[in-house]
Parts: structure tokens; C-alpha cells; sequence
């Protein structure tokens, strides 16, 4: 591993600017030409100059720089020719194992795992949710208990709703450590090492025929306690910040007007006059300007964020995103009379990351967006969510908060 | 559709400063227990809210040039005066005179009574029906004759406090604006105020008899220029529709947190949460449109048409679902005259029947984005 060489364009104060984390990149690419460098190398040599990630700590791919600024190298990044940052089968990595060992972990965590996670050497997923554990994943039932001679954790379960499993070298698991403890408070976070013996991954088949998630056995698998992140019984915090960073990215995404479905349905009004109705005429354009609607509402959201100010609408655009992407694939299959009778492909297949989306079905697109109101919060849970964190309404009486997991009626 | 680079939806630091002082003056001088009260008066509108409007904050000319007597500042400037009006439901002439009119008169660069409007001494209105849309054939209820107008338009709105009137006609050589000076048409015009269902924005009936009249543009001039005006006021009388739905929304959420029944804050029943976050959620997406459509408003966009109409077509839905939603949360009391949720639905519906319905928005929005009607 290269040793961490700061960008130049620091000040003497320390604070950056835009300006000079401009010319950082410029000089960075002008030693790391991106057309010819290796993607891993190049990735590597932009973490150790404290570029990943400017509001990372120096050494683990950042400079302590505000958060705001990141975009600034970004576009220098993109000006100058670089891979683009598309997280494809990196999402979990980036997205949600990178701020979590940011927050959470120790110096040696940061040290093994940041780097090769951002070079993409290393895929990352999430073993979270389990067949009794969907909206109420605290009630989690997958133990991990301690091995005595060794100190390491013995981890056995199952988990489903897996991304990516079957590529993956890392996981991040919550598991239970104090099923004696109320629910909340028995959990704490793992690194799990997807190769070790005794994970399993299964291919999990949905409503649309095919197999985009995993189901994964875990059975007297060993994690060392080097691999916990955060101390015992704190896994329900750490993970709460991990889930957090799912919602925004789910439903912040910046498109342009009619990107999306928004998009495939205009077009297929404009292209084919003989299937128009008056009453679908007044449906299209309500899911126009709904789309629409939507679509300034991530944007406003993204300019929020830049700006250092993150609003706590992205709940809310998650709810909208689910109902109007299952209205306008229904509606498409409405148009399209006896075309929408048929279904392109029942196959049980892994789709691959590279797969064009675009030439799929509206019937796929029916089936696969009833899965948005569901996956990363239902839309049930998201109300209550909103309800009680946003707008501060008082929560629904509970009567599982407080009593021993194991006691909990299942 | 070409990728446009994103207009700034966020709000400025002018813009935050702007609203302080404007919210307190009208916490001072328009609360809703003085609504309540004047709505039993024969004086629905505040006169005096209107003068200390202009004199005391200068904030009735916003979008007018300094050198004409404005203050300066622009179109997203002036939408963040119509939230916080919104929000109060005050009753004051802001949208006809500091918008419709003065959105026609800049355009038609007009330059003797824009100071006067700009600077709030004489509020404008435009003689047009409040129901008129974008997009709509050229008036022709009032005819040119000679320099004199004769004719009736219905429902005009901040008709009432004006002391000018901007009105379509047409004569031999067609359509025309011509503004009428209320201080000097004695009996030539008369207003007659009509029983509006929005009791703190009230419309009048007016008639003209040889009402001597000075033109502003005329023919194809004065077609763009209505236009103008129309379009500025419907992506504008979102931004109002924005704070009128605001302030239903942090109502009911403060309502709800309050009422007991059943042993628990109503506000803890799921039913109730879940209503209140979908709001939410619409208020937020409401926000996100209005300000795209002030935004393509002041940077003089291609397509400031197709964003006006789409911020009428979504946010005048909005702004219904949640007034009506907000009287539904307050239970019996929100169906009492005493509460003042009621003057917010009589708002909320009245504008959205105004400057065009959402349906009608609709079918600009479908003709702009090329989305035609089935044949």
C-alpha cells in the first residue's frame, strides 16, 4: 500500500477552498494521467492524495476538508478525463460501509478496509434484514456468540435481501450478542468476511422471474473481535447511521426532465397516436407533471446537500418515487392494451451489471417497482418515520422496547 | 428534451433576510384574530397592511428597476413576499397590483405610473376575470371607443383598493391595454364588490361608461403582454399557495401534538401520521416547483411557460389537498367560523380556481411538452 502523500494546495491554517482543491486535482492528474493509468492505481493514488474523499481524515483517503467540497473535485475529476465515480457493485461499499468506518471504527479498521473498498479491489455487502426481521430489524434473531478460547464471535443465522452476496469479500452483519437484553440494546455490528467457511449465498428468485438479491446461511461462521465495529451492544446505532445513508440514496437521485419512466412513457405516448384515450391523455400528463414535480424535489435536495444543508425531505421523495414509478409502469400497460398482455422473460437469472434496463418490459417495470415501496423502508414505516423525526409527532404506544429480546412474542 | 443546467431552487440570503421583518409585521398587524374580526366588516381588504407594505418595507415594487422606482431585486425575491402573505392569508392587493400589473407594465415598458405602483401609493389591478389562464383568446367584454373604455368585466381581483386599472379592450384597430386613473373616472367606472367564496382576497364587478382611458400597447404588443402578466401571476400565485399550504400544514402538526382524545395526542394515531407525513411530503415537492417557476421567471427562460403552468398544475392541487386536510385534522373546531382554518380553504380553493385550474394548466402543460390529446 502506497503511503499517504497529501495533495499540495493546503494553507497554513488548513482550511481549503474550492480554488485550491481545484489545483490540487490538476496537479494530481497531471502526475496520474487518467487515460493511461491503471483504474485500481489511479483509485489508489487519488485516495492516498486525500482525494476519495476531502472530509475523510488525512491517511484514510481525505483531507479534513468541508464535506461541500467534494463536488469541486469531482467536476475537476470529471473535466480531466477520469473513470467515472458509477458505484454499479460498489454502492454498499461507498455508500454505506465507507461512512460507517468513518463514524465507527477503529484506526486499524480505516487502514485495512478504506482503501482497497475505494479502489473497488473490494465488494461490500449488507447482511441486515432476515425473514422475521423486515421493517422491525431490531427484532433480529441471527446470534453471534463469544468463543472463549479464541475470542473470536460465532456467527449463526440467516439473512435475505442480500445484494450482491455472491461477489462480495466483505460484509457488513448486525447480529445478536444479548438476546437477555431488550431488543435494541443485545445487537452489535460486524465485519464479516464473505469467503470464510460456512457462508452460504443462494440466489433468492422474485415477482419479476429473476434473482437480483440473495438469501445468505450463516453456520458457526468465525469473526475476530478485531472485526466489530463499535462496542458490544451498540450494533443498533451503528447501524441506524448506515440505514440513514441508504434512504438518501435511494431517493435523492439528480435526473434530467423525462429521465426515468417519466421518460419511456412520454415517449411511447408520442410515438404511437393509434393507442391514445382521452382518460389515459389526463393520466399522462397528471404522471408528467407528478415526475416533474418529484424530480425538482431531488434536485432541490441534491442543492441542499452541496450547500451543506441536508433537508430531511428524502423520506418523503422515497415514498413518491415508489407510487409514481408503479403508477406510470401500470399506466404504460394500460397504453398498451394487448402488448401489455405479454412478458419479455420469466428466466431465473442473475442480472448482470451491465444489463440495459431500458429494453426490459413495462411488465417487468410493473413488477419490479412494487418492490420500491418496500426495499429500504416500506412506505408504512417511512410515514411513521416522517411523522415522528420530522414532523415530531408523539410515537405509537410500544410495548417491545423494553422487555428481554428473548421474551418478545414470535 | 434537451438537459437544461438546473435552476437554483434554494433560497438566497436576501431572500432569508427579506422574510424576517416581513413575518413579524404581519404576526403585529394581521393575525388571524383581526381576520376574523374584519371579515364582519365592509372592509375585507387592509388598506393600512398595504400602505406599511410599501412605506414601511418597500417591498411593493421588488421586481421594478431602481430607476423606476422599485426596489431592484427580482421575481424570486418578490415570490418569497407572496409565501409569507400566503401564510397570513393577508388581505392585501399584493398579487394584482406588485405582480399582474406590474409584471404588464414592465413589459410593455411603461414608465409613468409604474413608480407610483412600484412604490405601493396607488395600488393597480388588471381587469380581467381571476379565473382568466394563460393561454386564453384576447378579452373582449370592453370596447374602445374614441380614448374612452365601455364594457363590464366580472370577478376581478384587488379590484376593490386600487386606484388604477390595467384593461384589455378592443377596438377598431383590435386589442389594446389602456390604464384607467380611478382618482379621476368619477362615475365612468363603478366597482361593485361581489360576495367572494375567498372572504380575505375579495373580487369586484367592473363598469365602464366612457371611461377615458390611456394606452399601454396595443395590438400583437398587447396580446404578448397580457400573456406576460398571466404567466408571471400563475408562476407566482404558487409561491402564495406555497405558505398557504405551509402554514395548514405546521398548524395541524402543532393541533394535532396538543388535542387528547382517546387518552393519547391524536397526532399519536397512525391514521393521523401517516395523512401528515404525505403532506409533508406534498408541501416539500410544492416548494421544490414553485421555486423552479419563480427561478425561470427572473433568469427569462425559454421555457418560463411550460414552468409556470406545471407549478399551477401541481401546486394548485396541493394547496387544496392541504387546507383540506388541515380543516379534516382540526376535527369540529376546524369546521367552526371561529377557527381560521376555514379562511385558508377559501383561499386555498379560490386560487386554485385562479390564473387557470390545475386542469387547465394541464392542457398547457400537455400542448408545451408536446404530450398531445388523443384524437
Amino acid at each position: 500500500m502506497a503511503s499517504a502523500q497529501p495533495a499540495r494546495g493546503a494553507r497554513t491554517d488548513g482550511a481549503w477552498t474550492a480554488d485550491r482543491l481545484r489545483s490540487a486535482v490538476q496537479d494530481f492528474v497531471s502526475a496520474h494521467d487518467p487515460a493511461t493509468t491503471d483504474p485500481v492505481e489511479f483509485l489508489g493514488a487519488l485516495f492516498d492524495a486525500g482525494l476519495a474523499w476531502v472530509h475523510f481524515p488525512p491517511g484514510h483517503g481525505g483531507l479534513g476538508a468541508p464535506r461541500a467540497l467534494q463536488s469541486a473535485v469531482d467536476d475537476e475529476l470529471t473535466a480531466a478525463g477520469a473513470p467515472p465515480r458509477a458505484p454499479g457493485l460498489h454502492t454498499i461499499g461507498l455508500g454505506m460501509a465507507a461512512p460507517v468506518l468513518l463514524t465507527f471504527g477503529d484506526e486499524a479498521q480505516k487502514k485495512r478496509f478504506l482503501r482497497p473498498l475505494f479502489t473497488r479491489e473490494e465488494v461490500w455487502c449488507q447482511l441486515f434484514s432476515e425473514p422475521g426481521a423486515g421493517s422491525d430489524l431490531a427484532a433480529l434473531a441471527t446470534r453471534a456468540e463469544p468463543d472463549e478460547a479464541t475470542g473470536d464471535w460465532v456467527v449463526n443465522g440467516q439473512k435475505v435481501w442480500t445484494s450482491v452476496a455472491h461477489e462480495a469479500h466483505w460484509g457488513l452483519l448486525v447480529a445478536r450478542t444479548g438476546p437477555e437484553l431488550p431488543k435494541h440494546q443485545g445487537l452489535s455490528y460486524f465485519l464479516i468476511d464473505m469467503r470464510a467457511p460456512g457462508v452460504e449465498v443462494r440466489p433468492l428468485r422474485q415477482a419479476t422471474g429473476e434473482a437480483e438479491f440473495n438469501e445468505v446461511f450463516l453456520t458457526d461462521v468465525r469473526i475476530p473481535d478485531t472485526h466489530r465495529v463499535g462496542a458490544v451492544g451498540d450494533g443498533w446505532k451503528v447501524a441506524s447511521g448506515t440505514l440513514m445513508n441508504e434512504r438518501v440514496a435511494i431517493g435523492a437521485g439528480a435526473m434530467p426532465r423525462e429521465g426515468g419512466l417519466a421518460g419511456g412513457l412520454a415517449r411511447l405516448w408520442r410515438e404511437r397516436p393509434e393507442l391514445r384515450t382521452p382518460g389515459l391523455h389526463s393520466s399522462v400528463v397528471r404522471a408528467w407533471v407528478d415526475a416533474e414535480a418529484l424530480r425538482l424535489t431531488a434536485e432541490r435536495l441534491r442543492q441542499q446537500l452541496a450547500a451543506g444543508h441536508p433537508g430531511p425531505e428524502g423520506s418523503a421523495a422515497k415514498i413518491s418515487f415508489a407510487g409514481l414509478n408503479q403508477r406510470m409502469s401500470g399506466l404504460a400497460l394500460d397504453l398498451l392494451g394487448e402488448e401489455g398482455l405479454g412478458y419479455d422473460d420469466w428466466t431465473f437469472r442473475r442480472p448482470e451489471p451491465d444489463d440495459d434496463f431500458s429494453t426490459r418490459s413495462y411488465g417487468f417495470f410493473y413488477l419490479r417497482t412494487k418492490g420500491n415501496s418496500i426495499e429500504g423502508g416500506t412506505t408504512e414505516v417511512l410515514r411513521n418515520v416522517i411523522a415522528e423525526r420530522v414532523l415530531g409527532l408523539p410515537p405509537e404506544p410500544r410495548t417491545d422496547k423494553t422487555i428481554p429480546w428473548k421474551d418478545l412474542p414470535r | 428534451m434537451s438537459a437544461e443546467p438546473a435552476a437554483d431552487l434554494l433560497y438566497n440570503e436576501v431572500e432569508d433576510e427579506l422574510r424576517i421583518p416581513l413575518r413579524a409585521l404581519l404576526a403585529d398587524r394581521c393575525p388571524t384574530g383581526a381576520l376574523l374580526t374584519r371579515i364582519e366588516s365592509d372592509e375585507l381588504y387592509d388598506t393600512k397592511l398595504w400602505a406599511a407594505l410599501g412605506a414601511e418595507l418597500g417591498i411593493t415594487g421588488l421586481s421594478v428597476p431602481e430607476e423606476q422606482g422599485g426596489a431592484g431585486a427580482g421575481w424570486r425575491e418578490t415570490a418569497v413576499v407572496l409565501e409569507e402573505l400566503g401564510r397570513a392569508v393577508a388581505p392585501v392587493p399584493y398579487l394584482g397590483s406588485s405582480v399582474l400589473v406590474t409584471a404588464a407594465l414592465m413589459a410593455a415598458d411603461e414608465s409613468r405610473v409604474l413608480p407610483e405602483v412600484a412604490a405601493g401609493r396607488r395600488a393597480a389591478a388588471l381587469a380581467v376575470p381571476f379565473s382568466t389562464s394563460p393561454g386564453r383568446s384576447f378579452p373582449d367584454t370592453v370596447r374602445l371607443s374614441g380614448s374612452t373604455l365601455s364594457g363590464t368585466v366580472t370577478s376581478v381581483a384587488d379590484a376593490l383598493p386600487a386606484r388604477v386599472l390595467l384593461v384589455p379592450a378592443t377596438g377598431e384597430a383590435g386589442p389594446g391595454l389602456y390604464l384607467v386613473d380611478l382618482t379621476a373616472a368619477e362615475d365612468t367606472v363603478v366597482l361593485t364588490p361581489r360576495r367572494s367564496l375567498d372572504l380575505t382576497r375579495q373580487l369586484a364587478d367592473i363598469t365602464l361608461r366612457s371611461a377615458p382611458a390611456v394606452p399601454v400597447a396595443l395590438g400583437t404588443e398587447a396580446i404578448r403582454v397580457l400573456e406576460v402578466a398571466l404567466t408571471t401571476g400563475a408562476a407566482l400565485l404558487a409561491s402564495e399557495q406555497l405558505g398557504v399550504a405551509e402554514w395548514c400544514l405546521t398548524t395541524t402538526v402543532t393541533y394535532v401534538k396538543e388535542r387528547h382524545q382517546f387518552g393519547r395526542p391524536v397526532g399519536s394515531f397512525q391514521a393521523v401520521k401517516h395523512r401528515l407525513a404525505d403532506l409533508y411530503g406534498l408541501v416539500s415537492q410544492a416548494r421544490a416547483v414553485a421555486r423552479n417557476a419563480v427561478a425561470a421567471l427572473d433568469a427569462g427562460s425559454p421555457t418560463v411557460a411550460l414552468e409556470a403552468s406545471l407549478a399551477q398544475a401541481f401546486v394548485s392541487e396541493a394547496v387544496v389537498e392541504t387546507a383540506e386536510a388541515a380543516l379534516q385534522l382540526h376535527g369540529g373546531i376546524g369546521f367552526t367560523w371561529e377557527h381560521p382554518v376555514h379562511l385558508y380553504l377559501k383561499r386555498a380553493k379560490s386560487s386554485a380556481l385562479a390564473l387557470g385550474t390545475a386542469d387547465r394548466h394541464r392542457s398547457l402543460v400537455a400542448l408545451l411538452a408536446d404530450l398531445p390529446p388523443a384524437v
